[in-house]
């Protein structure tokens, strides 16, 4: 018995460690940033000046630069992601589409800096030569497609995070199509014995959860750090100029300047950064959890 | 020292909202095979879990009234569950041997977690445990393989040796041999009459036909109500009740 | 007549759209096949005796080797481990078999929470909880590659034990057994190859994690010489070298890759290998 109440609470003391750490987490970032929060307050996100010389720093241009390059990279994800997922689901033969599950899900696992190195030396100098000079002399005319062409990139680093959270968005996609019930897929086989329809009947019967898969690659886009840091080109600025142009995220500066932050200052900056990376990806992570959560619940129910 | 080794005084019992068993009055005597009856959903096995305490450990439990095992109340505040179950053995519908454990840890683990760590004194027991089951013979040169290895009918041994080893005064069972092919049910039946020479058995099972062969007593189960009791000769031969004589020929159930 | 040609459209568009889909599964597999390869063919080069037994050499300066970053990788994720295993077992314990508790779904909610949470942010805040009291340092660095081993240790530990069927518990508990023993000497054991798998793919994982350390402990590249000093890590230090414009530690880069990557893909293959032999034999 009184062996039983030991083993009970100090489980649950392990157990709530995960809460307390997430709180002091909050907490720590918060205090880190502190200073940063006192000097600028919330004109942080929206002042458009990084001048670590003079000590003034402003987030905007991070914001956006974050924002459209997890989108993009969501934008170039999504689909392949839902294609291969339909091709293990309903086209390949058992056992090959389980080695190559184990094959991609694998590739969740790659370290991002192996991504980062690939993007620089490979793809970058890849695209720069046989994709971005091309597009350049034939459609050099429109702005888009002006300016310097380096191979790295907010369009190269859009790209880069794109394989990185394909795994991941293919893996759930996965488990979704799988658990379509079949009373759904003999509506789609009484429709005519083609796979087109079946798959876009399961696409939309698994929406919602495809909507969450979603989310969570999102997420893992924005808090990606080092390969974007590695592809992007690290260059403040409001918007690029051109598709090739360089860029900048909230991530990317932490890592590229971090180390170089020689005053307090400078150093709580980076931190609030941080915090406001927090902030976005706990209300994409949040939102994300809540809608499998109720996808689940509501399908258990059926 | 009374007849009875167990006495069930007034239990009802449930899960939520949900009442499962009312109102049941009950004396198991000592050294007997009581075989539970009862059609499926009648509540024997929540009347078998209440005996050693299990019951309560399902979410949303509960249980009222008093269970008396030699003079004790083990529904008691001041009572150890714990205690109590180590004098009542229990085995399952299906065999469950420890996961990633050999035959002979099977069959040891529940001295050794008790506090016996004398090598002599567990392989004596050991071996006695699977000689009363027939198993000794079979496993003897296989006792470091795991216990999942075995067939579903030498499992279910091995589950019974397992109960045996910490030396219970009462056996539980639960229907011990509706997953096990006939011929392994024959085996285990013979041994459940064995081990009734000198241990309180309480079986519960669907089988009309292994009451018949088995029990001393029969305690007939109907949606949640003890609809009869008694010796089996008497339940078997003149049911007082209709409902009993219906499910002894085998009409519901 | 006018039936065939709709029908015949119809097989068109069919085939149109697998013809798509394994264009995307194509433009998927070639860069990742690249990935390998490239990882492969220029990381293999830089593998000699001495990239495993010479030092880091410094910015510009030729030979060397990486056997600093792998004495300080192994030594931070042996520090992590010892706080991430045994607090992850612990808590993934207390959310299965005390799942009758209705606080454990909270805790659940928070630690999946926790486990998306960007590794930078995880060393942002080891960061400021200690490497800003007692310097950069490798206890900072292994703390914050603990929390994130933790969310994964906790979530595989609590499926593993939920998949042990209740009646063994029970069976356990009539034999007279405590539920602390019972948990650990039985239930635990039966779940134990699905929390080594757990654990694999948790080394897995911050054996590459990079950000973190980078705000943790920062580049370095001696020899560890204490808990509250920095100690080289292979992870960062490929962002360093790929970074910089020196020949040789882009090499050593490429290097440090492909040890990375197939320690990575042992550290995910082995268990999921693993799980796939229990599945077999439970079917
Ligand atoms: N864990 C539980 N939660 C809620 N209700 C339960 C639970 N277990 C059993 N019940 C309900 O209690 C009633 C009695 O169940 P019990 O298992 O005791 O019957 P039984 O006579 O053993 O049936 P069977 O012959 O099928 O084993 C049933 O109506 C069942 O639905
Ligand atoms: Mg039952």
């Amino acid at each position: 018995m009184f062996g039983d109440k030991i083993f009970k609470y100090t489980t649950a003391f392990f157990a709530f460690f995960i809460v307390i750490s997430f709180l002091m987490l909050i907490y720590e970032l918060y205090k880190g940033s502190y200073l940063a929060i006192s000097k600028f307050g919330l004109s942080f996100i929206k002042n458009t000046v990084w001048d670590p010389v003079n000590g003034v720093f402003g987030a905007l241009p991070l914001i956006i630069g974050t924002i459209v390059v997890s989108l993009l990279s969501l934008l170039f994800s999504l689909p392949i992601s839902i294609g291969v997922a339909l091709v293990l689901v309903l086209y390949l033969p058992r056992k090959i589409s389980r080695g190559l599950a184990v094959l991609i899900e694998t590739m969740a696992g790659v370290p991002s800096v192996i991504y980062g190195l690939w993007g620089l030396y490979v793809l970058a100098p890849f695209l720069r030569e046989n994709v971005y000079s091309v597009l350049q002399s034939m459609f050099g005319f429109i702005p888009l497609f002006s300016g310097p062409n380096y191979g790295i990139g907010f369009l190269t680093g859009s790209m880069v995070l794109a394989l990185m959270i394909t795994p991941i968005i293919t893996a759930v996609t996965k488990d979704l199509l799988l658990a379509v019930p079949t009373s759904i897929k003999e509506a789609a086989v009484s429709l005519g014995p083609k796979k087109k329809e079946l798959a876009l009947i399961m696409i939309k019967y698994i929406k919602p959860g495809l909507f969450a898969a979603s989310l969570l690659g999102l997420g893992r886009a924005i808090g990606e750090t080092m390969a974007i840091s590695m592809v992007i080109g690290n260059k403040f600025k409001l918007f690029p100029s051109s598709l090739f142009d360089t860029w900048y995220t909230l991530s990317a500066i932490i890592a590229n300047e971090f180390l170089e932050a020689t005053y307090d200052l400078y150093i709580s900056s980076l931190v609030y950064i941080g915090l406001l990376l927090l902030a976005v990806t706990l209300a994409v992570i949040i939102i994300a959890r809540i809608i499998i959560w109720r996808f689940s619940k509501v399908r258990g129910e059926i | 020292m009374s007849d009875y080794k167990i006495i069930v005084e007034n239990v009802s019992a449930g899960y939520n909202s949900n009442i499962v068993l009312r109102n049941i009055n009950l004396k198991i005597p000592q050294r007997k095979i009581t075989a539970i009856m009862g059609p499926s959903g009648s509540g024997k096995s929540t009347f078998l879990r209440i005996l050693n305490r299990l019951h309560e450990l399902t979410p949303g439990a509960w249980v009222k009234g008093r269970v008396i095992l030699d003079g004790i109340d083990i529904y008691d505040r001041k009572v150890n569950p714990t205690l109590i179950r180590k004098k009542i053995g229990m085995v399952f519908q299906k065999p469950n041997p420890f996961p990633m454990m050999s035959i002979y840890d099977n069959v040891a683990i529940g001295l050794k977690l008790n506090g016996i760590k004398d090598k002599k004194t567990l392989d004596e027991i050991v071996r006695r445990s699977l000689e009363i089951v027939g198993l000794w013979d079979e496993v003897k040169g296989d006792l470091h393989r795991p216990g999942t290895m075995l067939s579903g009918g030498q499992q279910q041994r091995l589950c019974i040796a397992r109960a045996l080893a910490v030396n219970p005064e009462v056996i539980l069972m639960d229907e011990p041999t509706s997953s096990l092919d006939p011929i392994s049910s024959m085996t285990i039946e013979s041994l459940v009459k064995k081990l009734a020479e000198d241990r309180t058995i309480v079986i519960v099972t669907h089988n009309v036909q292994q009451a018949i062969r088995l029990a001393d007593y029969v305690a007939f189960f109907y949606l949640g109500e003890l609809i009869e009791h008694g010796p089996a000769v008497e339940v078997f031969t003149n049911p007082k009740h209709e409902l009993t004589l219906k499910f002894v020929k085998g009409a519901i159930g | 007549m006018q039936l065939n040609k709709v029908l015949k459209k119809k097989i068109l568009i069919d085939k149109a759209f697998t013809i798509i889909l394994i264009c995307a599964m194509i433009i998927y597999l070639v860069p990742i096949i690249s990935i390998i390869y490239e990882t492969v063919s220029r990381g293999l080069p830089a593998l000699n005796l001495d990239f495993f037994t010479k030092p880091i050499p410094t910015a510009g300066e030729e030979g060397g080797g990486i056997a600093n970053a792998i004495q300080g990788t192994v030594i931070s994720i042996a520090l992590a481990s010892l706080i991430g295993i045994p607090v992850g077992i612990l808590s993934g314990i207390f959310l299965s078999e005390y799942r009758e508790l209705k606080i454990t779904s909270f805790i659940r909610f928070i630690n999946e929470v926790f486990h998306g949470i960007p590794s930078i942010i995880i060393g942002l805040f080891s960061f400021v909880l200690i490497s800003k009291r007692i310097g950069f340092s490798v206890l900072a660095a292994s703390f914050s590659l603990a929390l994130i081993m933790i969310p994964i240790v906790t979530i595989v530990t609590q499926e593993s034990l939920k998949m042990v069927p209740a009646t063994i518990r029970e069976a356990a508990f009539s034999l007279g057994i405590p539920k602390w023993k019972t948990t650990i000497f039985i239930v635990l054991r039966g779940a134990w190859q699905g929390i080594v798998t757990g654990i694999l793919l948790s080394i897995g994982r911050i054996i590459g994690e990079s950000a973190p350390i980078l705000v943790t402990m920062g580049f370095y590249r001696w020899w560890f010489s204490g808990l509250d000093r920095p100690v080289s890590n292979m992870a960062l230090n490929i962002f360093i070298f790929a970074m910089s414009p020196f020949q040789n530690w882009v090499r050593l880069a490429w290097g440090t890759a492909l040890v990375l990557l197939v320690l990575v893909l042992l550290l995910n293959i082995i268990p999921r290998l693993m799980m796939l032999r229990r599945e077999v034999r439970y079917e």
